[in-house]
């Protein structure tokens, strides 16, 4: 039977904290900029313009037909070639840029579905109520359809943001230490592998679990 | 530095000797669809059945189902498979943690893969059959009651015939999401698609020829089974509900 020493964590909380750290940043990086992203394809997909609805539903496709890992993986290969073109050698470590860009690039084509679906949920009278108001198609489209579909969706946001945050754990395979990588590498290090992955795993659930139970009072005390 | 593109490099015999680099692939292809298509067969299974006792009314058995549904789905993938590729193998009685160890690798791979897939997609089908279930009437359950039949009977006879035809448009999605979820198993090694496109990387340093083929047979699985389940959807949709007619 195995041995339980749960001591190597102890010692690790610094390095399992700057972990974190480099975790939260690329989920709210992907937050942030995947929602605003997200929200132009949706109205790009919404809009009239049938050459940038057609961008807009092939990027959400491919985006959504490839595993998450393939794409880290991709935009491991894209960047650094890229910001070498740009700005010539000697930039350092790019995994982190790197996944910054593939998890934020990645997100807008899941958030950008659930925007669109929060946009279809607002009664279409209210787009008329603003044009005859005399609003142009985008002051009606931020000033009064998008508040309202923000409001109906931010349960699934919130509930996409809890998926995001386990899904940077994938950065593993480009060997960045994120909190999960580094406590992968501390248990590797101290032959404490058992232990570390057991601690990880409970750090994750109780983070999700506690959020996801946040989410569902809100969704209670706001019903639709 | 401009890129040499050399599409040639599939048909050239790989640095192991064994048949071409195009056949890594297509063997890449092979253990992603055996992978994903018997951990769907779990998650179906094992989540029917999670998803029945949610419903049933007896605290204990819907608390238990509740809580499995909550731990699997509040723990990454990447960290639930390496809990059952390296920890477990560890706690279990040493009889049957030297039994794993002493097998083949891959198929210590396959196994820990499999099941950590199967069980991890189960919590999600769990959760569209109890919503199936409880989109019913609740009169159905009474009708089946009243009729004399048991509990497990009106599962077995009224509930669930018509619950599992409503959940198949939302298990389509979770279909093709365990495609895309076995591309993890490239973590502890399992040979599957994208560990190729990262062999064939190492191998031959043609990196974009390697991704893109292997994103392409990516969307060429995703495009083939989305037209399976369409067709699937059509036939077992119920008329008058929601996607019915």
């Amino acid at each position: 039977m195995h041995e339980f020493d749960w001591s190597s964590i102890a010692g690790a909380i610094p390095l399992l904290a700057k972990g974190m750290r480099v975790t939260l940043e690329i989920t709210f990086a992907a937050i942030v900029f995947g929602i605003a992203w997200g929200t132009l394809l949706a109205v790009a997909r919404l809009g009239g313009n049938r050459l940038l609805g057609g961008f807009a539903a092939g990027y959400v496709n491919l985006f959504r037909s490839v595993p998450l890992v393939m794409v880290v993986l991709w935009f491991y290969l894209i960047v650094p070639q890229a910001l070498k073109a740009l700005f010539g050698e000697g930039l350092g470590d790019i995994r982190l840029t790197s996944a910054l860009v593939a998890f934020a690039l990645f997100e807008a084509a899941y958030y950008s579905e659930i925007i669109r679906a929060g946009i279809q949920s607002v009664p279409k009278g209210q787009v008329d109520a603003g044009l005859a108001l005399g609003l142009t198609h985008g002051q009606t489209m931020r000033l009064i359809v998008l508040p309202q579909a923000f409001r109906n969706m931010m349960p699934l946001l919130l509930t996409q943001a809890i998926i995001l945050f386990q899904d940077t754990s994938l950065v593993y395979v480009i060997g960045l230490s994120d909190f999960f990588g580094t406590a992968y590498k501390v248990g590797d290090r101290d032959g404490r592998l058992v232990e570390l992955l057991l601690f990880a795993g409970a750090v994750y659930f109780v983070i999700c679990f506690s959020v996801s139970q946040a989410v569902k009072r809100l969704q209670a005390r706001y019903p639709q | 530095m401009a890129y040499n593109w050399n599409w040639e490099i599939f048909l050239q015999t790989s640095a192991t000797g064994e048949g071409t680099y195009l056949a890594w692939l297509l063997e890449g292809l092979q253990w992603t669809v055996a992978l994903s298509l018997s951990a769907w067969i779990i998650a179906l299974i094992v989540g029917t059945a999670i998803g029945v006792l949610r419903t049933a009314p007896n605290r204990w058995l819907s608390g238990l189902a509740a809580a499995y549904v909550e731990v699997f789905r509040n723990i990454p993938l990447l960290v639930q498979l390496f809990i059952w590729y390296f920890v477990l193998p560890e706690v279990l009685p040493p009889s049957l943690g030297n039994g794993f160890k002493q097998m083949h690798p891959l198929a210590q791979q396959f196994l820990a893969a499999l099941v950590c897939l199967g069980l991890f997609t189960s919590a999600r089908v769990a959760e569209q059959v109890r919503a199936g279930i409880e989109s019913l009437p609740r009169g159905q359950t009474h009708a089946g009651l009243a009729l004399g039949l048991t509990l497990p009977q009106t599962y077995r006879y009224v509930l669930l015939p018509m619950a599992l035809r409503i959940v198949v448009p939302p298990l389509t999605s979770e279909f093709l999401n365990i495609f895309k979820n076995s591309a993890v198993a490239t973590t502890i090694g399992l040979i599957e698609l994208s560990r190729q496109a990262q062999q064939l990387v190492d191998f031959t340093a043609q990196p974009y020829e390697a991704f893109i083929a292997v994103t392409l047979l990516y969307l060429l699985i995703n495009a083939t089974l989305m037209l399976l389940m369409r067709r699937l959807e059509r036939k077992v949709r119920v008329p008058g509900f929601i996607g019915g007619n």
